[in-house]
């Protein structure tokens, strides 16, 4: 009888070392994503903005409809650097307007209501596009007929009939919502309705490639619903092209709401809005240019943080790109 | 090729047709009513009879009907009128006369044109006259932002991540994210207002007769132009860089430059001809939107060409201006799009559409 073999592993086989545990998607993402400085300093700015108009007014509790007729037109607190004579007062650090409304509030209301059409846009128009790219990329007999007609809603001229819709249909809306809802639905509602269409391309795109692949057949013989493989497997595969394109989407729908603001046919006139600043300082931009830069920075910077988080997350979510 | 372009022709014949009644029945659906800058003093039954003089009197296909017949039936018989009696180029010809205008002596038949509810005069007039403004402007503005995207496009994809494309892809990104009207204002405030070197207000009426009112000419002209191109450089510099880059790591470069050509020839001719082919195709495409986005230009700078007419038509309710501009621009996107599919099919031998 021969000794049984000592019961030790062969050191060949041994791992070097003790195996670490997969590891998530989103932790890849993250550690790509925070390799482009651009886009962390975006996404800091674009979180410090949403929290500053939505608790900002917690802190400078002043009421930005609030006229105060004697205080009007008091320069930034800055312009006393320059300019001794400057009427400058700590109670209104970025000055007041030409009916003494302070500015800063007014920058944190007019943030809101420009923040929250911007998201409120941007989720509408994920919704219908992906609504539509899955009809279209999933069921092979809508394909068609759905792009075509999203061709067809491509090339209509999309500014000029936002203006149209807007002008022409305020007074209804407002009429059955009160001045200031009606104007958000019918704002969302039109920036909704003409700009889903790039959503749809790529969603129709990927949905087309991925539901050939086998694990959807796989679903399909495990007997998922159609309803079931679109919700559980096709969606969260286009979750990546579709965040990139709703960083796009939040940064079109802001400078939308502001550009029909600009042009006079956005929210009422006394509720502040940046694109309505805008557009109130220039007519006295002459002698006062610093409120054309307030609003007109804000929109630019929340913009710009926007596109940079959006090219960020291009990259971080690309797996081909990730990880070099 | 021909057969291809053909059919596409065919094809956007029901695409405007849609386009238009899409148009058409969202100003019908508006509940603007053109009569309601009229006196209440007016009595009601004389309101209706000025309605129905504005054509509002008839069910909605017939108006949609009309218009059609109008726009494209009556209008260019009028164009081709003006061909052959008073322009230059076809004055030559025998003069026609296929336009018979409607008046109180004119007896039998005569035509209705496409008429404005504000100014009581043809739309086509109108926007005839507003038609160089916004071509001067707007035209200029794209080549110039074509002239500078171009050569940053082509030398930051040829020096790849050095320190003039990182310097580019931030102006780029600024040139997507700063709204023109911001960048306007901006530009007034701090070239018109604080070193008063460029009027800020486009004269539209001014003449170039001599070299002074030629410098005024450039001077008024280059603020909106320079907004308008930061939009365009933007864009495409964009394009160029990503298709250049596309084409310097082919095969055929590196034959190229093993084949002992210089450095100027591999780049500027056989990588720049190929990298072309997207660039010129978004260029066409991007004709149309451009015309759509210096609507808010021309308002920060008072030029009056065709957005600021199609604002002013906007608030005065003058629903047959506001649905033949957005005809026209629906008309450029769509003629532009056909346009843009030709040229790559003729620049690309590799894409068959047939």
């Amino acid at each position: 009888m021969t000794d049984p073999m000592p019961n030790t592993p062969l050191n060949a086989l041994q791992d070097p070392e003790i195996t670490q545990p997969a590891r998530s998607q989103w932790r890849d993402v993250w550690d790509q994503f925070k390799h482009h400085k651009g886009a962390l300093l975006g996404g800091g700015f674009l979180i410090f903005v949403t929290l500053a108009v939505l608790f900002g007014d917690m802190i400078w509790q002043i009421d930005p409809k609030k006229l105060d007729i004697r205080n009007k037109d008091v320069r930034p607190i800055y312009t006393a650097i320059w300019n001794s004579d400057a009427k400058v007062s700590w109670g209104n650090p970025l000055g007041t307007d030409n009916l003494g409304r302070d500015q800063l509030a007014q920058v944190i209301a007019g943030g809101r209501a420009s923040m929250a059409v911007g998201w409120a846009a941007m989720i509408l128009t994920m919704l219908i596009g992906t609504t539509i790219g899955v009809l279209a990329g999933f069921f092979k007999r809508l394909d068609g007929p759905l792009m075509r007609f999203t061709d067809l809603v491509l090339s209509l001229p999309i500014l000029p009939l936002l203006l149209v819709a807007v002008t022409l249909f305020r007074q209804p809306l407002r009429a059955n919502f009160g001045p200031e809802m009606g104007m958000f639905i019918l704002i969302v509602g039109v920036i909704g309705v003409t700009s889903w269409m790039q959503a749809a391309r790529i969603v129709r795109g990927d949905i087309l490639a991925l539901k050939e692949r086998e694990f959807v057949l796989a679903a399909r013989a495990a007997g998922t619903t159609s309803r079931g493989i679109i919700f559980r497997h096709l969606l969260p595969n286009v979750l990546s092209p579709l965040m990139v394109s709703a960083t796009l989407g939040l940064a079109t729908a802001i400078i939308t709401e502001s550009a029909l603001s600009f042009l006079g046919v956005g929210f009422p006139s006394d509720f502040p809005t940046w694109g309505k600043m805008l557009a109130d300082a220039v007519p006295r931009m002459q002698e006062y240019p610093e409120r054309v830069m307030l609003p007109g920075l804000m929109i630019s910077l929340t913009v710009l943080s926007v596109n940079y988080l959006g090219d960020g997350l291009r990259d971080a979510l690309d797996p081909r790109i990730r990880g070099r | 090729m021909l057969t291809y372009t053909i059919r596409r022709l065919v094809l956007s014949v029901p695409t405007l047709l849609f386009i238009a009644l899409i148009i058409f029945l969202l100003l019908q659906l508006a509940p603007g009513d053109p009569m309601a800058q009229v006196p209440l003093t007016v009595p009601p039954e004389v309101k209706q009879k000025m309605r129905e003089a504005l054509g509002l009197g008839q069910p909605i296909h017939v108006q949609f009907w009309k218009w059609l017949v109008q726009m494209f039936w009556i209008e260019p018989q009028v164009f081709i009128d003006w061909l052959t009696n008073k322009s230059a180029l076809f004055g030559w010809l025998p003069d026609t006369n296929l336009y018979t205008a409607c008046g109180p002596t004119v007896e039998g038949p005569c035509d209705l044109r496409v008429i404005s509810w504000q100014t009581r005069s043809p739309v086509m007039d109108i926007v005839v006259q507003r038609l160089p403004q916004t071509l001067w402007v707007v035209g200029m503005a794209y080549v110039v932002g074509i002239l500078i995207a171009i050569p940053i496009g082509i030398y930051s994809a040829y020096r790849q991540y050095s320190v003039f494309d990182q310097a580019g892809t931030f102006i780029t990104m600024i040139g997507f994210s700063i709204p023109p009207f911001f960048t306007g204002p901006l530009l007034i405030v701090i070239f018109s207002v604080q070193l008063g070197w460029f009027p800020f207000i486009y004269d539209t009426t001014h003449v170039v007769d001599d070299w002074d009112s030629f410098v005024f000419q450039l001077q008024q002209m280059l603020m909106p132009v320079m907004v308008l191109a930061l939009q365009t450089t933007a864009q495409i510099s964009r394009f160029m860089r990503a298709s250049m880059l596309d084409n310097l790591n082919q095969d055929y470069v590196r034959t190229a430059r093993a084949k002992g050509l210089s450095e100027a020839i591999v780049v500027m001719i056989h990588v720049l001809r190929n990298s072309m082919i997207p660039v010129v195709t978004v260029i066409a495409l991007g004709v149309p939107a451009i015309f759509g986005g210096a609507i808010i230009t021309e308002v920060v700078f008072s030029v009056n060409g065709i957005g600021q007419l199609l604002i002013t038509a906007l608030f005065a309710n003058d629903l047959p201006m506001v649905l033949t501009i957005t005809f026209m621009f629906a008309v450029l996107i769509v003629l532009f799009n056909l346009i843009a599919d030709i040229l790559y099919g003729l620049l690309d031998p590799r894409i068959r559409y047939d």
